[in-house]
């Protein structure tokens, strides 16, 4: 199924062409109407009429979150409040938060862009959706939340929070579809285990919409069957609008993102030089139909690759991967970069290793030590000391065999690890430098 | 003979080398109303193996799963043996003369019959009851442990 059939299905050569199109009126939007940008395009040279095609884009700055923080908090929009309907923003950890505003165009593009999505994953008007993002700054509950309703599907804004109750709410009212994070989605299939409710016969779940975290292939398994249902990825940020930037048709392939509402590039996050096609790299989107915040080449910090070839459900936009990571979430341990989702990958392929994990970085003298707590069951645990070790061996040296790094794996007690209602901490840097 | 009668229920419980764990599983067993007849702890620098001979193995099971801790149920033997001087190396004479393999022991006295306790796991506990049995070792049942 299609939300926007007409869009969905434009050839290659139409896609570029319309992206052009609304580059070229977006920067002469921007150049009237924001401070920021018209001082940056003159520093730079950069006029409308010298974009000639998409290559040209190249020379425009990237846009950064310092300049969000710099032009805190309504710098950057181009329209003034009395048009602004919607205000979000993002939990910056450090320093302000990024803000964001909408104007009613937007709201409306935005809901459509969702609702693309939720239809791409087989949401349809029947469906009892039951969303369990925190409402309020956060982009994610109010972005499904319209989209979802314009689809036509009866939404429960359940926000985050009491996963007893929200267990309970699903099961009264029969919901179809759940909207939370990935590592929530576990956290409810575990508690309804726990709570002695059979997922296939009390509750009627058929899809996952997840996302604002970064998940594996490996995690999706395993919340497919703790909740049984279909767990689909969607993609988006705040800066450039929310969910609804890129998500999963029924394929699981791959993440079709809007290219006739965002252009995007994959950059060395190092150089800033965009990689070959269909290597990785750090994405780069420009949303083009946006009227109060129309930004430029913002630096997402994802690390994903993109792919163009045809999918199987007919859709033309390109694909881009899971990403695998943030470029501020690599970590580097003992002078190698490995990213928190390779680790997943390593501990969730070994049969029974529970999905709740947390790396630990200390500093043993100068040198990285990097241990990781994982929650014991009653398949990891062996009566026998000797078996005990030699699985515990074993784990380590697949760590090692795919990081090349020593990283020891500690078992801990179950429900030792925090649970999160929203995005799970993963990783606890001890390290001073 | 009933090679059943002779496998002694034991339960084992994974626990990290916390403060008060130990105390955990020992009170959600008391609450159960279980009685502890033997126990070990086996241990690493990060984590440990209690291992406990009950008289309510079933209770305390569900006691334990219920606290949410790791458990494991398996089956061990018992072996009486005089409390005196060469005792126990009588007895490991005869293990090891009939070629088992031993994966781990530990040892209780009960001071009601002045007899010690050998626990024993084997990696094959059915052929050693089948051969402690006819060496005319003194095996206990799990009778015993409720008596006690
Ligand atoms: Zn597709």
């Amino acid at each position: 199924m299609f939300w926007n059939s007409r869009e969905e299905e434009m050839t290659r050569d139409d896609i570029e062409k319309l992206q052009l199109e609304l580059l070229v009126r977006n920067i002469d939007y921007a150049y009237e109407n924001i401070p920021f940008y018209r001082d940056r395009f003159d520093e730079k040279g950069i006029k409308a009429k010298d974009i000639k095609s998409l290559k040209d884009l190249q020379n425009i700055p990237f846009t950064t979150k310092d300049d969000f923080r710099n032009n805190y908090p309504f710098g950057l929009f181009a329209t003034d409040m009395k048009k602004i309907v919607r205000i979000h923003a993002s939990s910056g950890t450090t320093g302000k938060p990024t803000v964001v505003g909408y104007t009613k165009k937007d709201l409306e593009t935005w809901s459509n862009l969702v609702a693309r999505i939720a239809v791409a994953a087989g949401v349809t008007d029947n469906d009892i959706v039951h969303i369990a993002f925190g409402y309020g700054l956060f982009t994610g509950g109010f972005g499904l939340h319209y989209g979802l309703e314009k689809v036509g599907a009866s939404v429960v804004p359940a926000s985050s929070g009491n996963t007893k109750r929200q267990i309970m709410l699903m099961q009264d009212y029969g919901a179809t579809v759940l909207v939370c994070t990935p590592s929530y989605a576990l956290h409810i299939g575990e508690t309804a285990q726990k709570l002695g409710i059979d997922v296939h016969k009390d509750l009627k779940l058929k899809i996952g919409l997840l996302g604002a975290e970064p998940w594996s292939n490996q995690m999706r398994k395993k919340i497919e069957e703790r909740l049984g249902l279909k767990a689909y990825d969607n993609y988006g940020l705040s800066e450039v609008m929310g969910p609804g930037v890129a998500g999963e048709c029924e394929a699981q392939d791959g993440m079709h993102i809007a290219e006739d509402n965002f252009i995007v590039e994959i950059i060395n996050p190092e150089t800033g030089i965009p990689v070959e096609d269909g290597e990785y790299g750090e994405l780069v989107v420009t949303p083009l139909t946006k009227e109060a915040l129309p930004i430029f080449r913002y630096r997402t910090r994802d690390i994903t690759r993109i792919k163009k070839d045809r999918c199987l459900c007919g859709r033309t936009f390109a694909r881009m991967d899971k990403p695998i990571g943030r470029t501020d979430d690599m970590l580097i341990i003992r002078g190698v970069n490995v990213f928190p989702s390779q680790i997943e990958e390593v501990l969730f392929s070994i049969e029974g290793i529970s999905p709740h994990y947390q790396i630990i970085l200390e500093r043993d003298g100068a040198l990285d030590k990097a241990t990781i707590l994982v929650e014991a069951n009653a398949n990891l645990f062996f009566d026998e000391m000797k078996k005990q070790r030699q699985f515990m061996d074993r784990i380590n040296a697949e760590l090692k065999s795919a990081l090349g790094i020593e990283i020891t794996a500690k078992l801990v007690e179950p429900y030792s690890i925090e649970r999160s209602e929203g995005k799970a901490k993963r990783i606890i840097d001890k390290r001073k430098f | 003979m009933d090679i059943e009668k002779y496998k002694i229920p034991q339960i084992s419980v994974f626990i990290e080398n916390k403060k008060g764990r130990f105390y955990n599983t020992t009170n959600a067993m008391r609450e159960a109303g279980v009685n502890i007849r033997a126990m070990s702890l086996a241990d690493t620098m990060d984590f440990g193996i209690l291992r406990f001979v009950v008289d309510k193995p079933k209770e305390a099971y569900d006691a334990l799963i219920e606290s949410d801790f790791i458990v494991k149920k398996n089956d061990i033997m018992a072996i009486a043996i005089d409390d005196e001087c060469g005792g126990l190396s009588k007895l490991l004479k005869v293990v090891s003369d009939l070629d088992l393999n031993v994966e781990y022991m530990y040892t209780f006295v009960n001071s009601l019959d002045k007899r010690a306790v050998m626990l024993f796991k084997f990696e094959d506990i059915d052929s050693a009851i089948q051969k402690l049995s006819d060496s005319n070792i003194n095996l206990l049942d799990q009778e015993y442990f409720n008596r006690i």
